[in-house]
């Protein structure tokens, strides 16, 4: 078994540097790599380019990291709920790059396969093809898109082992699916870190080669953004 | 004049048994409320969940299954996860029968624009920009005529748009408008309002054949 725990959240960070540019998973702050987020902030890199689905809320997610503006640039598909995100790209001060959902995750997921490049009918037709090799396949219109290149990606799991293995809870799956591997380190914090061999190999979403740091986090606040609940 | 719940419920009526459907946010999450109970049909939430099921019962909400409007949602038998890259493919590769969702602005050839306001707002297109490139079946829930009056129904859309010639119908407050290959036809009224209603509530030539029966529900 080759090991890729590491004791704690700063050794996972070990290496990330001001100007990077940096995945990192969860859709909304469902399944967002909170302990990471809280230690970027503390480690107070700057200048990153940061490839995630949102951009958190205000006071939480990456939002943290926007408000110490430790951000140059986001990619990301939807930012509506973030209000400072909002100021600060209106005022020219963030760069944003808004690219489709689903574009998006094959971006990632490219990265992870090692496909340079893929063609999609999304954007077709719109500012987001503008400048992009175009191509017809079976009648339709197709817009070239190229995998993302990123030095580090940092993802969320609900179980992990010692070998770096993954597996996920529920919608918390999302973009950490797609982003594990998908850089030239992938750093993985999960809420239960267990030894090799407790985990059912059927199991296993992620397989431990595309996690080179895998840690348990310390501290899961699972913030909710739309608690909807009916009456019994 | 239909309520967002009126236009949610006559959009229910395209929900055939058997179908894959993806909600957008705002109107159509209503729609799930007006689906008959007879009927089988799974609902697809892009963010990576199929067979969505109502709001969890209080207490019972869980942080790691939400929908893609980041609400607390629950799971019916039959349902599954998969992650982002894989909801996206199902997308494309047309697996999901109907796609219902918002607009700000549909055009005559179905272009649809609903994902930026330049200067003023931009939230961002999340999964709609997949969606409409490469669903088959679309239909829009939107109101006919903005706060200022405005028709929203075209014959150019205005402001940048989502995605191409791709919807097949639209629903309003005013009225079921089918895009065909000549234009906006007018297929259906709401309750109380006339053709000359629907006619100076609409920037876009209507395709008027024949007698417009009113929507019934």
């Amino acid at each position: 078994m080759i090991s890729r725990k590491v004791n704690n959240v700063q050794e996972a960070l070990e290496g990330i540097q001001d100007g990077q540019t940096i995945m990192l998973g969860g859709f909304g702050l469902c399944g967002i790599p909170e302990n990471s987020i809280a230690a970027l902030v503390e480690k107070n890199v700057t200048n990153l380019t940061c490839i995630s689905n949102n951009a958190g809320v205000d006071d939480f997610g990456l939002g943290l990291l926007l408000q110490k503006r430790q951000i140059k640039k986001m990619i990301s598909s939807y930012v509506g709920e973030n209000a400072e995100f909002e100021r600060q790209m209106l005022s020219g001060e963030l760069d944003v790059e808004l690219t489709p959902q689903g574009t998006l995750a094959e971006k990632c997921r490219a990265a992870q396969a090692g496909i340079p490049a893929f063609f999609t009918p999304a954007g077709f037709g719109t500012e987001v093809a503008e400048g992009k090799e175009t191509r017809e396949f079976n009648g339709k219109m197709h817009v070239m898109e190229l995998a993302y290149k990123a030095d580090f990606s940092i993802v969320k799991a609900w179980k992990g082992d010692e070998a770096g293995n993954l597996i996920f809870k529920g919608t918390a799956r999302n973009f950490n699916a797609c982003m594990a591997g998908a850089a030239k380190i992938t750093i993985a914090e999960v809420e239960e870190l267990v030894p090799a061999g407790t985990l059912n190999p059927n199991e296993i979403h992620i397989p431990g080669i595309m996690v080179n740091r895998i840690f348990q986090g310390e501290k899961f606040e699972k913030r909710i953004e739309q608690r909807t609940v009916r009456q019994k | 004049m239909l309520s967002k719940e009126d236009i949610a419920k006559r959009i229910a009526q395209e929900v055939k048994n058997g179908y894959y459907v993806n909600l957008g946010i705002g109107i159509p999450t209503l729609v799930a409320n007006y689906v008959r109970n007879d009927i089988s049909v799974e609902f697809q939430s892009e963010n990576g969940v199929l067979g969505m099921g109502p709001f969890p019962f209080e207490g019972e909400e869980d942080a790691d299954i939400i929908n893609a409007g980041k609400q607390t949602i629950t799971t019916l038998p039959g349902a599954s996860f998969f992650d982002s890259a894989f909801s996206f493919g199902m997308i494309r590769a047309q697996k999901v029968d109907l796609t219902i969702l918002g607009a700000m602005e549909v055009s005559e050839n179905g272009d649809i624009a609903n994902w930026k306001i330049p200067g003023k707002m931009v939230k961002g297109m999340g999964g709609a920009m997949d969606l409409v490139a490469s669903a088959e079946n679309i239909i829009v829930a939107m109101m006919h005529v903005n706060k200022a009056g405005e028709s929203k129904i075209l014959k150019k859309c205005t402001l940048p748009l989502t995605g191409v010639g791709c919807v097949k119908k639209v629903v309003t407050e005013l009225a079921v408008l089918e895009v065909t290959p000549k234009g906006f036809k007018l297929i259906e009224r709401a309750p109380g309002v006339s053709v000359e209603d629907i006619i100076k509530a609409t920037e876009a030539n209507l395709i008027i054949e024949g007698d417009i029966p009113e929507m019934k529900f």
